[in-house]
């Protein structure tokens, strides 16, 4: 899957703007292997549990390096949870499935 | 820009090391030109310590004085916090940002929303940190703790490793880097980050000594660079931070032949007829009360009279005080005071560390330009510092001052019993003139004396003079020195009535002599005449009794003859002839 610019926007089909959509940015820095890996892991950890109610931003930093300030961006990659509130960071490649579930505060579909 | 540049050992060294002057007072001469270019530098110390300040001062004066705009990023701060903060010392934050010459950018690390699941690397500091700089061309960056992140992110390895990168990135983008660091137990970071910032490394420290706190500087290295390894004392107050060097000061000041009056005329005559050198340094001691401030004050009057600028520090009295007092003895300072001509600083010595008070006047007598500077006492400085800091902060103030020629007076209490030529703070072989006021106790009263002990370059009188404070200012009186010793005060009054009283009896007892000679004389002469006349009497009556009786041997003679004539049948006639005439009976 390729990862298009600044917010290539993947909503579910039927998700609507409700208080169970995940708004979800994920901030990348180009096209490395850690960030094609997080986009992967992103997508999958969304539709297995979190089917349908998200909407995945992806923000490459490179192209637009000032959002970097303004969302307080450190890690690469990082994504955060902007709604529901608490605003979650989770840095990483998301490869610890558990973790991120933990972080977005989603219990798991199994 | 305060401190003169002085030829000194550190300006020899070639360095192919180009520097970028941070601006700070005293830093960029104690590093002979400020920190290594387009390299990073560590700056650590503990909490307080003045680290953000130091690295706000290198960013602002880099914006505002050297044409280098800058970016500050902070992990602690806020932005608006950071400018608030460094409003106090001038520093107009919001308008240097308006003006793009320095970017503020705020790091928040919020552990408590940061989950970690997985590889990452820190390219979004990179980014941010990069737009930063591009967005004004920054040639200046400052990162203000960088050791936060590792309060906020759990994975040390990464951490460390992209930290290692970082630095080689602001090496590679040619910016001049400060990293701040909390000191750490015996280590100078908390995380060590002196392994990867490594060209200089600068520790900052904040003593309180006997309730007097005191903060040094110290170079810990600086690679490729001669650098001073001694602690620097620095302080920071309304405009910002100042470093003093130590040692830096060489003896290389000229020396003026011109001569200043003391503002005492007898004193000058004492001083070889002029008065004191321009540009020396005087020192007036003695016990309390002895007069010091009034000698002070008198030079003060003459200089102000002279139109020069003068300042006065002092640390006992409050200006208006001064001023009341001196006016007891005739001199007005207020006037000059009022002209802008006379400026004092008063404070307690205990209001500062001793780093503090020399900077204080550092920072007065750069804004006033003085001619003449007062210190009174100095010996003050005593109570919040030992002698021998005291000794070397009054040796780097006379140097100082001798380099801009300005003309100091300084003032020293000595404390009693063996008063005299010791003074309690030793400088006086740092000063050029030394006047020692001693005390004369004699019959029940003590009077005061002034002694020039020493002056460099001229002849003085080694005579004391008895010092006097009258309502027209001080007067120096010669003292009675005679056989029963040295008088003064009311002695020397009496002694000098005694002796007036005796000089009048013997100049009496002259005319009365001279009257009785004249007498004599006169008696004499009389005498004499009257002898002599006695004598001339009798004389005469001889004389006159030899005329007689020669007169009647004369007749009888001539009778006798008649009768012997007569009787040898001679002529009756008697004509005297006497001619034998033959032949005639």
């Amino acid at each position: 899957m390729e990862l298009t610019d600044v917010r290539a926007s993947i909503a579910s089909p039927d998700a609507e703007p409700s208080r169970d959509i995940q708004i979800l940015r994920l901030y990348i820095a180009g096209q490395t292997p850690k960030s094609i890996k997080a986009f992967a892991n992103l997508k999958r950890i969304c539709e297995e549990h979190l089917t349908g109610k998200y909407r995945i931003e992806v923000i490459d930093l490179i192209q637009n390096p000032q959002l970097a300030a303004g969302d307080q961006i450190l890690a690469v990659p990082t994504l955060v949870r902007r709604l529901p509130e608490p605003v979650r960071r989770i840095i990483g490649d998301l490869s610890h499935t558990e973790r991120v579930l933990v972080g977005l505060d989603v219990r798991p579909a199994s | 820009m305060a401190i003169a540049e002085t030829p000194g050992h550190y300006s020899s060294t070639v360095t192919s090391l180009p520097k970028s002057p941070t601006g700070i007072d005293g830093f960029d001469q104690v590093t002979a030109g400020g920190l290594p270019t387009g390299r990073p530098s560590l700056i650590c110390g503990g909490a307080g310590c003045g680290k953000t300040l130091f690295a706000i001062s290198f960013l602002v004066n880099g914006a505002v004085r050297f044409g280098e705009p800058g970016v500050f990023m902070s992990f602690e701060e806020s932005s608006h916090e950071l400018a608030q903060n460094v409003a106090s010392l001038g520093f107009d934050l919001p308008g240097l940002i308006e003006q793009k010459k320095i970017v503020l950018d705020h790091v928040k690390i919020e552990r408590s929303e940061i989950e970690e699941t997985g590889d990452y690397d820190l390219e979004g500091l990179f980014i941010r940190l990069g737009f930063a700089i591009d967005s004004i061309g920054a040639k200046r960056v400052v990162l203000d703790t960088i050791e936060s992140l590792f309060a906020g992110l759990a994975n040390q390895s990464i951490l460390r490793a992209e930290l290692r990168r970082l630095f080689r990135w602001l090496k590679d983008k040619g910016v001049t880097a400060i990293i701040t660091g909390e000191r750490g137990e015996g280590t100078l970071t908390r995380q060590g980050l002196e392994e990867y910032v490594s060209d200089a490394v600068i520790l900052l420290d904040h003593r309180v000594t006997e309730q007097i706190s005191t903060r040094r500087l110290r170079i810990v290295k600086y690679r490729g660079s001669a650098h001073g390894t001694n602690e620097y004392p620095f302080l920071i107050d309304e405009d910002g931070i100042a470093v003093l060097p130590v040692t830096s000061m060489g003896l290389t000041h000229a020396a003026s032949s011109e001569r200043i009056s003391s503002g005492i005329p007898r004193l000058d005559t004492m001083l070889d007829g002029h008065g004191y050198f321009r540009g020396s340094t005087v020192l007036v001691s003695g016990t309390a009360g002895a007069g010091k401030s009034s000698v002070a004050a008198h030079f003060l009057d003459a200089a102000c009279r002279r139109g020069e600028r003068c300042l006065a520090f002092v640390f006992e009295e409050s200006p208006a005080q001064v001023v009341r007092n001196m006016r007891s003895i005739g001199i007005d300072l207020q006037p000059w005071v009022d002209r802008g001509l006379l400026e004092f600083h008063a404070a307690r010595p205990s209001l500062h560390g001793l780093e503090m008070h020399l900077s204080r006047m550092h920072r007065a007598i750069d804004r006033f330009q003085p001619s003449v500077v007062v210190i009174d006492p100095v010996s003050s400085l005593l109570t919040v510092a030992e002698e021998t800091d005291v000794q070397a902060t009054l040796t780097r103030l006379v140097d100082y001052l001798k380099l801009k020629g300005v003309t100091a007076l300084l003032t020293s209490l000595t404390h009693g019993r063996s008063e005299g030529e010791q003074t309690d703070v030793a400088i006086s072989s740092i000063v050029d003139t030394w006047l020692l006021l001693v005390t004369l106790e004699s019959s029940g009263e003590r009077n005061r004396g002034l002694y020039v002990l020493k002056s460099r370059g001229m002849g003085h009188s080694n005579q004391i003079r008895e010092f006097l404070l009258t309502d027209h200012g001080v007067e120096l009186v010669d003292v009675y020195a005679g056989p029963s010793g040295v008088l003064t005060g009311s002695a020397r009054l009496t002694q000098e009535a005694q002796e007036r009283a005796a000089v009048l009896v013997q100049e009496q007892e002259l005319d009365r002599k001279e009257r009785t000679l004249e007498r004599l004389r006169a008696a004499f002469e009389e005498a004499e005449l009257a002898a002599l006349r006695a004598k001339f009497d009798a004389e005469q009556a001889d004389l006159a009794i030899g005329i007689d009786e020669n007169r009647s041997r004369a007749t009888r003679l001539r009778t006798d003859r008649h009768d012997i004539a007569q009787s040898r049948g001679a002529d009756a006639a008697g004509s005297g002839n006497g001619r034998k005439q033959r032949g005639k009976v």
